[in-house]
């Protein structure tokens, strides 16, 4: 079977388990997609609306609802499935690239640039395989898959089960359409899309309001982002003709356009537009806030959205244009500087939250961070490595949490949890392995990904000391508050009341073995891409580097050959630094969270405004709600509508006014002047014909006297005369 | 028959008319069903429009001609291009559309109004398929009756004022309108010695820029008041709030088009030096950006339900017309698109807002909340439509709003930037009316026994819906179909254009 002719097929199949849970989906699951939540005070309908029923077709429901629990992740199995052979059979081509292209979907009208060239902005319905985007669907698919499976327990129990895999099932399709495009443009619908799912699944306890507001938020702050990737696609497309990666690539790399050293050109607009859609995708400052609001989702969903996919969606686009963020070395300077500023202010107030998702969910930040960092020192391949094995252990991470909550009966806060270990023996350990990762103990997957990050900002020629720094700090705090989580969870005395403590219970096997499966990945997968320094091993332990080499272009060549002596004991060196600076945060974990509650108090009323300011997220949130929110959005529209129902149609309604007014002048000029001037006229005529009038009596006697004196009059001065 | 294929779709909701007014008043179900007959038939004999159109062909097509006054010189000639095909198509769906969303709705004089609805649908028909300006006018004047009858006798509350003001208003503009035809008309007896109001025979004319742009800000006024461009909207809210469901439908999907499409059709074309010139373009520009934003803005503080769509449909609007004075190919293709996008979208907005309109009476967002519990298949209903309006891709919004942003970027990367902020904008007015409606908590008692949509509401909405993913997966065959026309229109005003570089059938190809 040729899987590289079907990598069409693969995001595919999920489309067809979306499209089949949401049109009938609510046959197969009789529950009630969601109960109808009534504000208080409002009555709710006793027996109104038939939802479920009768114990038959409650029995019928559970039947067809285990179709629902096959049918979804089988379809993502089946994409792995496929993703597998495909990867496979891309390893055995000698340039690793595969394009498919199923049809034309967008065909533009012709463009004319300022230079005068001429193109048609055309986009394909079309796939690319190639080294990175094989990485990203067997990440997507694969961690998708456990992330699937485990949902089918954590939210057996809830409605909308079918609506929420239908929602699943069309995230992975959109997240597949975004890593498989053969363009910016359609993988810009994958981009949308990917929000659109994660605004439906933040959502999906919609009757509460703060799951609605989150999801809104997301999708609005994403929408900034996205302006920007719009804008840097139609720049793009004025430059180079084509937004298909391959025809920019071939343009960047023809030597046509040469490194943007000196001030921002052209080729610095376009990158930093596409990284503003990156910022807002992979949640960086400025546009950052919305990440750790949409842990108001289910578990599950922060697991594979907000953690181990989408979120990286940004990483991989940045790593997708490294050519042109190569030839913007300014641009790239501010992308490390921003991914240094993001992962040291989101790990600093993950130090001091207690929800247990929302640590997680500024580590995450901080660890995109990370990847930024990676990127924006050229290091392409680390960023995609770290993004690889973030995804198994921040998966496994938000899962085991999700496992704790599930066992807590939806408790989130780590005050009131505690002396877990032993009850949850399974979510414990795996939960553990992930901890250590993550904190970058030598051996596990977070260890080598890290370390290289680290390795490659100091190594860098062009000089990053201080984002080493601010790296190396970061990487302290991160065991810091990774190990506060783990002994406010799992050690010390239990904090919960006597009634949670009864029912605290390990999470059944279709969510623990996704848990192991994930803390195997978290401890193993770094094996394939150890330290150069460790040179007694064989090559195959860096294979992820040799495999991205043709597609991201590795140059590591610099690093490799100017391997002299002193070098590598600094790599020894600032290795040995970054292990002590971890095991120094655990430490300092353990004193404080496990050993001494009270050492802990006492730092905290210590540090009092700075321990407020940490636990309000920098205030970030209330000045971008002053600001934006508020201000310019509320503020601005209040008085916009104002100003529109004052002054503009104020001015119509005016001359309204003003006809109506000369109208009724009009009718008094006319009543008075115009029609007066007649009356008058009629009047004076009136008037000047009244004596006449007083002769004209209609009186014949009248007249006759009338005529006998006149006669008599002219007869008389006819005598006289 | 097929030689008279356009005066067939123009009059069969006129012969439906006019059935109808034979059938007795108080015969309410029978005039219903008739009513739709008529309308679904003048759907159907538009059909064969789209088999028969040919878009590799330039110019018009489907032409007929007659004498219609011939001591004015006023011809009845008819024909289309591409964008009228577009928007004669769009017409006749919604057509009849809206008079079978008015089933329920309407218990009053229901024979005056299907029988307004299909006077309304010819004349609107008339407008887009009309190639002699006095033709045209009488189109023009005469969609403006039934409107007014439909918002006046139907509608609100505050019905009479905002009858009045949209006739008055529109009228107003129409007046100027007139002027600048006549200007026209006299022009072209002063250069060739014969009277005439045929467009092919006006674009003949060579007028100094002066004389154009006297014209040109005459057809504006007019046009203008019809789109409606920032600041002459304020009719649009009013009328749209008060009229009957149906009439927001038409009003919003089809006569606001009637202004754009007068931009293309004839101040573009008839004059071409005025539309380039740097002052107008700049103003109309200015406009259509401040409508984008402005339009938003206002929209996200409305309280009013039928209001907050009213504004989006300024902010849509202005799109349309940015896309139009971009004057290059994408953006006036782009324009089109995106006023058979808002046709769509925004239609199906009115008719969401009808729904619950007509089972509580109330159009104040705050009266809802929550809605999503009781109504599933309305609230996904209401998602697409609002995604569709937002701009999401593989819905038909995005490629007309992508289009147009290209065609803009061409022109002016500032008008680009500003523009994409109406991207961000409309989303945020959108998800939060969506939230305020559908999702949350059911605040109010009297919510929570709506019935979820018929079997009839859905069918009003479903062609809708797949139009809209249509455009949205495979827009290829719109673009094929406004080619030739809009490059008819950019080499009209900037000759020049096409003749700068050859352009490419495709971009090159890096892998075979």
């Amino acid at each position: 079977m040729n899987f590289l002719e079907l990598i069409w097929l693969i995001p595919l199949f999920p489309l067809a388990g979306a499209l089949l849970m949401l049109l009938v989906g609510k046959k197969l699951d009789p529950q009630p997609p969601s109960e109808v939540a009534v504000a208080p005070g409002v009555q709710p309908l006793v027996g109104g609306r038939a939802h479920g029923g009768s114990d038959g077709h409650a029995a019928h429901g559970a039947r067809t609802k285990v179709l629902i629990s096959l049918l979804c992740p089988g379809t993502v199995l089946l994409s792995l499935i496929f993703a597998v052979g495909a990867v496979a059979q891309l390893g055995g081509l000698p340039e690793r690239i595969y394009q498919v292209v199923k049809f034309t979907w967008v065909a533009g009208l012709p463009f004319f640039t300022a230079g005068g060239t001429a193109a048609r902005f055309t986009a394909d319905w079309g796939f690319l395989l190639d080294p990175l985007s094989s990485v990203m669907i067997l990440v997507v698919t694969g961690v998708g898959f456990l992330i699937h499976v485990y949902s089918v327990g954590y939210m057996g129990h809830e409605g909308g089960y079918y609506r929420f895999f239908g929602y699943l099932n069309l995230f992975v399709f959109f997240m597949l359409m975004l890593v498989l495009a053969n363009n910016y443009l359609l993988m810009f619908v994958g981009w949308e899309g990917v929000g659109l799912c994660s605004y439906l699944l933040i959502g999906f306890y919609f009757h509460k309001k703060s799951a609605a507001d989150a999801g809104k938020k997301a999708f609005v702050v994403n929408r900034i982002g996205d302006a920007g990737f719009i804008l840097g696609m139609l720049l793009m497309f004025s430059v180079f003709g084509s937004v298909r990666f391959l025809d920019v690539n071939q343009a960047l790399s023809s030597g046509r356009f040469t490194a943007e050293t000196a001030g921002f050109g052209v080729l610095s607009a376009m990158a930093l537009l596409l990284f503003l859609g990156a910022t807002g995708k992979s949640a960086q400052f400025p546009l950052y806030t919305w990440l750790p609001d949409a842990m108001e989702g289910p578990t599950p969903v922060s697991a594979l959205i907000h953690a181990a996919t989408m979120v990286t969606a940004g990483v991989y686009m940045v790593a997708r244009s490294h050519l042109l963020f190569r030839l913007t070395p300014e641009t790239s300077a501010i992308v490390a500087g921003i991914g240094a500023f993001t992962a040291i202010l989101s790990a600093s107030i993950a130090l001091v939250q207690n929800d247990i998702k929302r640590v997680l969910a500024y580590s995450t930040v901080s660890q995109l961070g990370y990847m930024f960092m990676a990127c924006g020192v050229g290091a392409y391949w680390v960023a995609i490595f770290h993004l690889y094995t973030h995804a198994f252990f921040k998966a496994l991470l938000f899962l085991g949490s999700g496992s704790v909550i599930h066992a807590l009966g939806g408790e989130q806060d780590m005050r009131r949890m505690g002396g877990l270990k032993d009850r949850i023996p399974v979510t414990y350990w795996t939960m553990f392995v992930g901890a250590l990762a993550i904190a970058g103990i030598p051996g596990l997957a977070g260890f080598f990904s890290k370390d290289e990050i680290l390795w490659q900002i100091y190594s860098n020629p062009h000089g990053f000391k201080l984002v080493y720094v601010v790296a190396l700090v970061t990487a302290g705090m991160t065991a810091f508050y990774m190990w506060r989580l783990m002994f406010l969870t799992f050690h010390g005395a239990p904090r919960m009341d006597a009634h949670s403590w009864e029912h605290v219970h390990e999470s059944p096997r279709v969510m623990t073995i996704p848990l192991i499966a994930l803390a195997a990945g978290s401890a193993l997968a770094g094996w394939i891409g150890v330290p150069k320094l460790w040179s007694f091993l064989p090559e195959g332990f860096r294979t992820f580097e040799h495999w991205l080499a043709p597609a991201l272009s590795v140059e590591t060549a610099g690093h490799a050959a100017g391997e002299h002596a002193g070098e590598a004991s600094t790599e020894w060196l600032l290795m040995g630094l970054s292990v002590a600076v971890a095991l120094a945060g655990i430490a300092l974990a353990r004193e404080l969270y496990l050993k001494r509650l009270e050492r802990a108090e006492a730092l905290r009323a210590a540090a009092g405004p700075l321990y407020t300011t940490l636990l309000n997220k920098w205030y970030v949130d209330e000045i971008y709600d002053f600001l934006f929110v508020n201000g310019l959005g509320k503020g601005g529209g209040q008085a916009l509508a104002r100003f529109d129902n004052r002054i503009v149609d104020g001015g119509v309604n005016g001359a309204g006014w003003l006809t109506r007014l000369s109208s009724t002048l009009s009718i008094w000029w006319d009543t008075w002047i115009v029609d007066g001037a007649v009356r008058l006229t009629s009047f004076l005529v009136k008037l000047s014909s009244y004596p006449v009038r007083v002769l004209q009596t209609g009186s014949v006697q009248a007249y006759a006297l009338v005529i006998v004196l006149g006669a008599a009059t002219v007869f008389a001065w006819y005598l006289v005369r | 028959m097929s030689e008279h294929l356009l005066s067939l779709v123009l009059f069969t909701p006129l012969a439906g008319m006019f059935v109808l007014l034979l059938i007795p008043g108080s015969r309410k179900d029978l005039i219903r069903i008739w009513a739709n007959i008529a309308g679904f038939a003048g759907f159907l004999v538009s059909i064969p429009l789209v088999l028969r159109f040919d878009k590799n062909a330039a110019g018009f097509q489907m032409v007929e001609r007659h004498d219609w006054i011939p001591s004015l010189g006023a011809r009845y000639i008819v024909g289309i291009d591409g964008i009228s095909l577009l928007l004669v198509m769009l017409t006749t769906l919604v057509g009849a559309l809206a008079i079978l969303s008015s089933w329920s709705a309407i218990e009053e004089r229901v024979k005056q109004y299907y029988a307004m609805f299909l006077l309304q649908q010819t004349g609107m028909l008339g407008v887009f398929m009309a190639l002699d300006f006095f033709l045209f006018f009488v189109f023009w004047e005469v969609v403006l009756v039934p409107m007014y009858f439909i918002i006046g006798v139907w509608g609100g509350p505050r019905k009479l004022y905002a009858a009045i003001k949209f006739f008055l208003y529109t009228l107003a503009g129409s007046v100027l309108m007139l002027l600048g035809i006549l200007t026209l008309y006299f022009q072209h007896f002063k250069q060739f010695g014969f009277y005439t109001f045929e467009i092919a025979e006006l674009m003949k004319l060579d007028m100094p820029l002066g004389l154009q742009q006297w014209v040109f800000w005459a057809f504006f006024v007019g046009f203008a008041i019809k789109v409606p461009m920032f600041p002459f909207h304020t009719w649009l809210p009013d009328a749209h709030v008060e009229a009957p469901t149906a009439g927001s439908v038409i009003l919003a999907s089809i006569l606001l088009k009637m202004g754009t499409y007068g931009f293309l059709r004839f101040s573009l074309p008839l004059l071409p030096k005025a539309s380039i010139d740097p002052l107008v373009v700049q103003i109309l520009i200015g406009l259509s950006l401040v409508a984008i934003i402005y339009g938003a803005l206002v929209s996200l503080m409305q309280q009013d339900w039928k209001k907050l769509v009213a504004y989006s449909s300024v902010s849509h609007l202005g799109f349309c017309t940015l896309g139009i004075f971009a004057l290059n190919p994408n953006g006036l293709a782009g324009s089109v698109i995106q006023q058979i996008n808002h046709g769509i979208s925004t239609g199906m907005l009115f008719l969401i807002v009808g729904i619950v309109y007509e089972r509580r009476h109330t159009r104040e967002i705050a009266e809802y909340g929550g809605l999503a519990h009781v109504m599933p298949k309305y609230a996904t209903v209401f998602a697409i439509a609002m995604l569709s309006s937002a701009g999401l891709p593989l819905l038909n919004g995005f490629i007309g709003e992508f289009t147009i942003l290209q065609g803009a970027f061409e022109a002016n990367r500032v008008w680009a930037a500003f523009a994409a902020t109406g991207v961000i904008l409309g989303a945020a007015y959108l998800l939060w009316l969506y939230q305020r409606t559908m999702l949350g908590q059911i605040t109010n008692p009297k919510n929570l026994r709506l019935p979820d949509l018929n079997l009839r509401e859905l069918a009003v909405f479903l062609p809708l819906v797949a139009w809209a993913i249509w455009i949205g997966v495979y827009p290829k065959p719109y673009f094929e179909i406004l080619e030739k026309p809009v490059a008819e229109i950019v080499e009209r005003v900037r000759p020049d254009y096409f003749h700068r570089a050859p352009v490419a059938a495709a971009p090159l190809e890096v892998l075979r």
